[in-house]
């Protein structure tokens, strides 16, 4: 029997899609610029407790001049040597620096607690030896709720339980809506938006590379929910950067959980002997690098038999041992503490092995100017869905206060255009009812499952064109067989489904962009058949496109001022 | 599997499965359950927030925190 939903039309000038950090802060910044700007926020579950920041963060990027020195010039080489910065524009990445301190205040206002340890900022983890620290600890456990509430306060208006699967645009391009599913409900509805302005803020993407449990899709260091945001941009027509290459983030091996740098210990092989020639011993103030440098080490020392690799904190101080286990809590890694507790695990006994997690296009993401503002007229995006800005939670926080500010003016400049003759309307309907109407069909899991596999064979740690050609194939085969198989019981499965859907176009994107790149990056980029790097895209980034003429990709230069 | 949910302590108020940020729970009539277990990926979001503390977590086997103790299990130092 032929399954018919709902639809509910909803309008607003200002939409943000995503109620994780970048996005709350957006529609907080947006409301502070401009009160009379209707701002609503749509969030896939709920944004007291979503995205990557969900259960807490303990480390935030900023420049203080008190503690950084008035050469904001110094600080920004200092920064860099502190964290990733490679293959981001430093433009942006000085704006996220300078404007950081803005955020650090307004969060102390809001009720976050930016200094819990004192009236003294305090800067740990994620550094190398005798260099400067731009990680301030602060407590972000309720740091979702307190955005939220600061957010109603401003008179945002939040829609929990919605996914955004499509952006809207007019015939001249222009972004002027967004099409998803209202999953509240276990029938579901389907929601069309009509909005002056767009904000993408829905994170990373997770569940592209097969992780260390299979038996668990969703058993990710990152949270599982971040699926392919970057791709509902790219078919809007927004250019996305850096999906050339990949990389992967470690921490305990089968437990899989992000938030390495709140581990205070040495990097150890099975023997206790540091792997590393950074630290002998960790203290709170520096642990061991090497996870940060490199964490594939944990990988590749089992694959060369040296292995496995350990975070060993056995030597820590008790007072250290304590810091670590109390800022498990503030970062959002309770399930270690409560582990430890059910299981009768010592860390001041014993070494928890770590192993590097899923490949990811880790860099990858939407390319954005300095003011948040994507290359589709109205479309905006801020977090780590951005491919040529990074910075976690301050990235996110820094950018989506600006997307924020900006968008909210770009609102008053443009006039309302009415959606509801977009054919993606119906198109995205059919498609939705299709998939609830199925009696038999594929699970959800097996299109995941099977995806995953060909790009950890064909675009993974080997990559050659022979490769890509070939998982270029299949992956077409694949997405062919999902939309005619894919099967959605209710609400929850076709939200997982659509978001399958969306984790194929971006796969087709990573496996384009991978080709595209013919010279070697090591493990980011291991072209076996281009071994050596070509010091003429040295400074470049890579960025992928749709256009009326095809999918154009290309390098540009990084942008430096 | 990940969240279990002790029925003699929830008020059953629906807190848990409004805050999931992956949707693994649901409200059933009286009671709540956990639809996807397997797609829990232990924030302990759902754990944290019970007013009731009525949520604990039991950790696959799967998901082992693989440990070497170091006088116990003969790590040369």
């Amino acid at each position: 029997m032929r399954v018919k939903i709902d639809c509910e039309m909803i309008k607003t000038d200002l939409l943000i899609v995503g109620g994780g950090v970048a996005g709350m802060q957006a529609a907080i910044s947006a409301k502070e610029t401009e009160p009379n700007v209707s701002v609503l926020v749509v969030e896939k579950a709920d944004t007291r407790r979503s995205g990557m920041g969900s259960t807490g963060n303990d480390h935030f990027f900023c420049y203080l001049p008190e503690y950084h020195g008035e050469d904001f010039e110094a600080a920004v080489a200092d920064a860099q040597a502190t964290m990733e910065g490679m293959m981001q524009d430093l433009k942006l990445f000085k704006k996220l620096l300078w404007r950081s301190r803005e955020i650090v205040e307004k969060w102390e206002g809001y009720g976050i607690p930016m200094r819990p340890y004192g009236n003294d900022f305090l800067f740990e983890g994620h550094t190398m030896p005798g260099k400067k620290m731009f990680f301030a600890k602060y407590d972000g456990q309720n740091q979702k709720k307190i955005l939220t509430k600061v957010a109603l306060q401003n008179s945002v208006k939040i829609r929990n339980h919605i996914t955004i699967h499509e952006i809207l645009t007019d015939e001249t391009g222009k972004a002027i809506g967004a099409v998803g599913i209202d999953a509240s409900k276990l029938k579901p509805k389907q929601i069309i938006i009509q909005a002056k302005a767009i904000i993408l803020t829905i994170g990373s993407s997770t569940r592209m590379y097969p992780s260390s449990n299979p038996a668990y899709l969703c058993n990710i260091n990152e949270c599982p929910a971040n699926v392919a945001g970057a791709v509902i941009a790219y078919r809007a027509g927004a250019r996305l950067v850096n999906y050339d290459s990949i990389g992967c983030h470690a921490g305990p091996r089968y437990f899989e959980r992000s938030g390495k740098a709140t581990w205070i210990g040495i990097v150890s092989d099975m023997n206790g002997k540091p792997v590393g020639p950074f630290v002998k011993k960790a203290s709170r103030k520096l642990g061991d690098p090497m996870a940060d440098i490199w964490p594939g080490v944990f990988r590749t020392m089992l694959q060369n038999g040296s292995g496995p690799a350990f975070m060993d904190c056995t030597s820590l101080s008790e007072e250290d041992m304590q810091h670590m286990q109390h800022c498990f809590v503030t970062e959002g890694l309770t399930s270690v503490n409560d582990y430890c507790e059910q299981r009768g695990i010592d860390l001041r006994k014993s070494m928890i092995e770590f192993g590097s997690y899923a490949l990811q296009p880790g860099m990858g993401g939407i390319d954005i100017d300095e003011f948040g503002r994507t290359t589709v007229k109205g479309l905006y995006a801020a977090g780590s869905i951005c491919g040529n800005v990074r910075g976690s939670i301050a990235g996110a926080s820094v950018f989506g206060m600006i997307s924020g500010e900006h968008a909210v003016q770009y609102c008053k400049t443009v006039e309302e255009k009415d959606v509801a003759g977009n054919e993606r309307i119906p198109q995205t309907k059919e498609l939705y009812e299709n998939l609830l109407s199925r009696e038999e069909g594929a699970h959800w899991k097996e299109v995941n499952s099977s995806l995953q596999n060909i790009m950890k064979d064909y675009a993974g740690e080997v990559r050659s064109e022979t490769l890509f050609k070939a998982g270029l194939h299949y992956l077409k085969e694949l997405r062919t067989l999902a939309y005619a198989e894919l099967k959605a019981e209710n609400s929850h499965e076709l939200t997982r489904s659509l978001e399958v859907l969306n984790l194929l176009d971006l796969a087709e994107v990573t496996i384009l962009a991978g080709d595209y790149r013919k010279d070697n990056r090591g493990i980011h980029h291991n072209r076996i058949d281009y071994p050596f790097a070509n010091p003429l895209l040295d400074g470049c980034l890579e960025t992928i496109e749709k256009t009326a003429e095809g999918v154009k990709i290309e390098f540009r230069p990084e942008v430096r001022a | 599997m990940p969240p279990i949910i002790q029925r003699e302590q929830c008020a059953v108020c629906g807190l848990c499965v409004e805050i999931c940020p992956m949707n693994v729970l649901e409200k059933d009539k009286d009671k709540i359950i956990v639809k996807y277990p397997e797609e829990c990926w232990h924030c302990r979001a759902c754990a944290i927030d019970c007013p009731r503390q009525a949520i604990r977590m039991r950790y696959p086997l799967s998901h082992l925190l693989l440990h070497y103790e170091v006088e116990k299990d003969g790590v040369k130092k």
